[in-house]
């Protein structure tokens, strides 16, 4: 996977407050990395006189931020159509959309955000009942090969005001239409065969799609379901229960209603703390929502859903602790809780040895304004802090500019 | 761009379904003079007057705080006495007897400053729960609707207006869109708890008139084959309808000193436009990119009167000088961008860049979101600015909430100031209201506690919320 890696490289980030997440936090500790890996975390680790030494004295060290939201690489402008392509319009079930060939690697938006801290990043399809696959991707690369961290990282489906025409207008429609996916797609497992001979009652959505959602139904594939009233909540985990799916909740305005039940079904659930605007569909949200899950003991992911400006994540998870959340949970929630949710704890989400060298430096508090990113390290490569905003900057410091 | 709620963070901005104004300059003196605008105009009649009262409440002391003036100074240990609806005094020493009747507010640890002012704003006129029946925005219906005034559409029970006091908000410029050349006029209101809109009316603000350059108008119109489809077409639809409101000002002000024969007939969208000529009502202008800005000073020029602020303004920061020497306002946002292509050169210097070049800064939210946290955007905006080396003070960030956004409204006399004598618009944070970890505590409006967030009795609900939405606190 470190395919971005061009040169054996060991960078030593020393003395800095490192906080691994996985274990409590390590006053004048050193982050040692190989080869686009973590190497040693500790006080006590020898560095090696080749290592290239970066200073973090008075600095934190923390993982990489992962945002488990947003379009990075899938839209440029967003009210530029040609710029955008995280949906497949007129398709209500896109289960076989994989967004990964959509990403720009190129995108200005992907400089611009690593370079507050974030380094990782789901892209979710948009539009749909079954909106198609998520997949989670590395903020650097030159190709969407070279970024991939997990594809498909997550089945993406959606329960919602904004969905229930698939279903013919109601909500219980688009519930309805939902099962006899998954029915369908149970029997194409079951009888591929058939199928093939066209030996088969017609099925409710194409056989690509149906394919698609095999590692769905084995568990094996989470089910990310986008639901904000409490009774579309309750209708997703009644359908996970149904056909045993590994169910994520996301959006989840009304969840904090009923966390005891989430708790208890062991679904996870990616909340953007920031948003408590009434609609119809979660007349019940607000900001505690996040807190309130985590007391109720359901594991959470922060998101900023906005992909322009996921950099502030940092600020979503701040306010997250304003209102209720122990800084420690809103920087896991940043962090390991999602590699976990996404499957890739093993290799994301905190600074231990072995894992992928995704490291931010920040001169304090991440999720304080006053605080700066000294630097980041995207499998280990240094990242250059420079974006099309820092250009813009630079041009225009002194007026007249320089053209 | 928000794939997981309803709302769009940017709606507004990118749909272009709600719009910034622009405004006509006049002397910040003017503030002082308590004449509605509306009440100057062609017409000698009352025009849906302000039926603003201020609330009776007791006197309030608040001590050993660190009080942020707006005016310079950061005092720390400081008390602030506030009563009949003006600051008396504040200091560490306040140099006057307290009334028995004072309630003592402890701000040990605590920060004060002036009521939050948000210049940019839908609330009300595009009211959750943001459906089409809420849409009141913006009258699409021609390019230059400038007959059509925001408080008109203004609905009181928008259940946003409690999330933004809770914000530390105290007045409001709610706007028509940025769908049409010039949207209408703005209403500027106390944010308070009230039946109708005139109740909020703040007493004596002029009225803005939105206009909008660039992608919005010719968007709605050019889809429908309609004019204006070009930024070209934009400007000959402002110079048209100037021109227009040229004659019309001067029939009315001939006729007004002489009396002579019929009064000219009356047309409410030229009676609108002849104020902004005046000088009466101030040209709020949504405007993007710096080029266009250019133009519009430009446009200004020609019909003689002076745009009070760019709004959104992404592209300010290329034509600073420009704005400072014109002394036409820039009301940004600290790091919106991308959302459409006049927004793509958007950055977070903007509002340290146009401090540095002596315009005027003024922050704003344009969303129902942001402006429950506009002290966290000047955070960032100011800490963005300072990393870049450009020295903002704390001071400086301040009045981008407060002063500045006062004078874009023409009221810098009377409110976005702690200084004896002004409106007692304060608010009570519970630290550093730069720190992502400060919230609101106590917001005081005209020196009515207006929220606190310790005491339910001081928490407005809207009626829409009244068995539908859970208490703070409380279960279904």
């Amino acid at each position: 996977m470190i395919a971005g890696v061009l040169l054996a490289q060991t960078i030593a980030i020393i003395g800095g407050t490192v906080y691994p997440v996985s274990g409590p936090k390590l006053e004048h500790a050193t982050v040692l990395i190989r080869d686009g890996r973590i190497a040693a975390v500790g006080t006590g680790v020898s560095v090696p006189a080749d290592a290239v030494r970066i200073d973090a004295t008075g600095a934190w060290v923390t993982p990489g931020l992962i945002d488990g939201a947003g379009q990075m690489g899938l839209t440029e402008i967003a009210a530029v159509p040609g710029t955008n392509d995280a949906g497949v319009k007129n398709d209500t079930v896109a289960a076989a959309f994989n967004v990964a060939e959509g990403i720009n690697p190129a995108s200005t938006l992907i400089p611009i955000t690593r370079i507050e801290g974030i380094t990782t990043t789901l892209a979710v399809p948009e539009s749909g009942l079954v909106r198609g696959q998520a997949v989670l991707i590395d903020l650097d690369g030159p190709t969407v090969e070279a970024m991939l961290v997990k594809s498909p990282a997550a089945m993406v489906a959606e329960l919602s005001e904004h969905t229930k025409e698939a279903g013919g207008g109601s909500r219980a429609g688009a519930a309805a239409r939902l099962r006899q996916v998954l029915d369908d797609a149970l029997e194409y497992g079951r009888r591929k065969a058939d199928w093939a001979r066209a030996q088969i009652h017609p099925l409710a959505a194409a056989a690509p799609d149906l394919a698609a959602l095999q590692p769905v139904l084995r568990g094996e594939l989470p089910l990310i379901v986008i639901a904000n009233r409490r009774s579309d909540i309750e209708t997703a985990l009644r359908i996970a229960r149904e056909y045993r799916l590994k169910l994520v909740l996301a959006g989840a305005g009304e969840a904090w209603e009923i966390a005891p039940a989430i708790a208890r079904a062991g679904v996870p659930v990616l909340v953007e703390p920031l948003d408590n605007i009434p609609s119809y569909d979660a007349l019940g949200i607000r900001y505690e929502n996040a807190a309130l899950l985590a007391k109720g003991g359901v594991t959470i992911a922060l998101l900023e859903t906005d992909t322009h400006n996921a950099r502030n994540l940092r600020q979503q998870a701040g306010n997250a602790v304003s209102y209720g959340l122990t800084w420690d949970q809103a920087l896991r929630a940043v962090t390991l809780s999602p590699a976990e949710i996404f499957g890739v704890a093993g290799r994301y989400g905190s600074l231990e040895p072995g894992k992928v060298a995704n490291v931010v430096v920040w001169s304090g508090d991440p999720f304080e304004f006053s605080t700066r990113v000294a630097h980041v390290l995207i499998r280990g490569r240094e990242i250059p802090l420079r974006s099309r905003q820092t250009e813009l900057l630079e041009r225009y410091r002194t007026l007249p500019p320089t053209y | 761009m928000t794939p997981f709620v309803a709302l769009l963070a940017a709606a507004c901005a990118s749909a272009g379904s709600r719009p910034a104004p622009a405004g006509a300059p006049a002397p910040a003196s003017d503030a002082t003079s308590r004449r509605a605008a509306a009440e100057t105009s062609s017409v000698n009649r009352p025009q849906y007057p302000s039926t603003y009262v201020r609330h009776p409440s007791p006197p309030v002391l608040i001590t050993n705080a660190t009080i942020m003036t707006a005016t310079g100074k950061e005092i720390p240990r400081a008390s602030i006495l506030i009563s009949e609806g003006r600051i008396v005094a504040l200091g560490a020493d306040l140099g006057v007897s307290i009334p028995a009747d004072a309630i003592r507010v402890d701000g040990t640890g605590k920060f004060v400053t002036p009521g939050i002012i948000d210049v940019h704003s839908h609330l009300g006129v595009y009211a959750a729960p943001g459906t089409e029946a809420e849409a009141d925005g913006n009258e699409m219906t021609s390019p230059v609707t400038a007959e059509v005034w925001a408080e008109h559409s203004f609905w009181p029970q928008d259940p946003q207006i409690p999330l933004a006091i809770a914000g530390g908000v105290t007045t409001i410029e709610a706007l028509p869109g940025s769908g049409n050349l010039i949207g209408g006029r703005s209403a500027v209101l106390k944010l308070i708890p009230a039946r109708t809109v005139q109740a909020m009316k703040f007493p004596g603000a002029r009225y803005g008139l939105k206009m909008a350059c660039g992608e919005n108008p010719k968007r709605v119109y050019g889809r429908r084959s309609q004019f204006p489809s070009t930024r070209m077409g934009n400007m000959a639809g402002y110079r048209g309808a100037f021109i227009l409101a040229e004659q019309y000002r001067r029939k009315w002000d001939k006729w007004n000193e002489d009396h002579r024969g019929d009064p000219p007939e009356r047309n409410l969208r030229l009676e609108t436009l002849a104020e902004a000529l005046r000088g009466n009502v101030y040209v709020q202008n949504h405007c993007y990119r710096a080029d266009e800005m250019a133009q519009m000073l430009d446009l200004a020029r020609e019909f003689g009167f002076t745009i009070r602020a760019f709004h959104h303004a992404v592209e300010a920061y290329k034509v600073a000088d420009l704005l400072a020497q014109a002394g036409t306002a820039a009301v940004v946002w600290a790091d919106w961008y991308g959302f459409k292509e006049e927004a793509m050169d958007g950055i977070h210097e903007n509002a340290a860049l146009l401090e540095q070049a002596g315009a005027r800064v003024t922050l704003h939210s344009d969303d129902p979101g942001g402006i429950q946290r506009l002290n966290q955007e000047a955070a960032k905006a100011m800490y963005a600015g300072q990393r870049a080396g450009i020295a903002i003070t704390r001071d400086q960030a301040l009045r981008w909430l407060t002063a500045n956004p006062a004078w874009v409204l023409g009221l810098d006399s009377l409110i976005g100031t702690l200084e004896p004598g002004k409106m007692a618009d304060v608010v009570l944070w519970s630290g550093d209201p730069f720190s992502v970890y400060t919230k609101t505590l106590q917001v005081y409006n005209d020196g009515r506690l207006i929220y606190d967030r310790g005491d339910p009795a001081h928490q407005p609900r809207s009626d829409f919320e009244l068995g539908q939405e859970p208490p703070p606190g409380g279960d279904r």
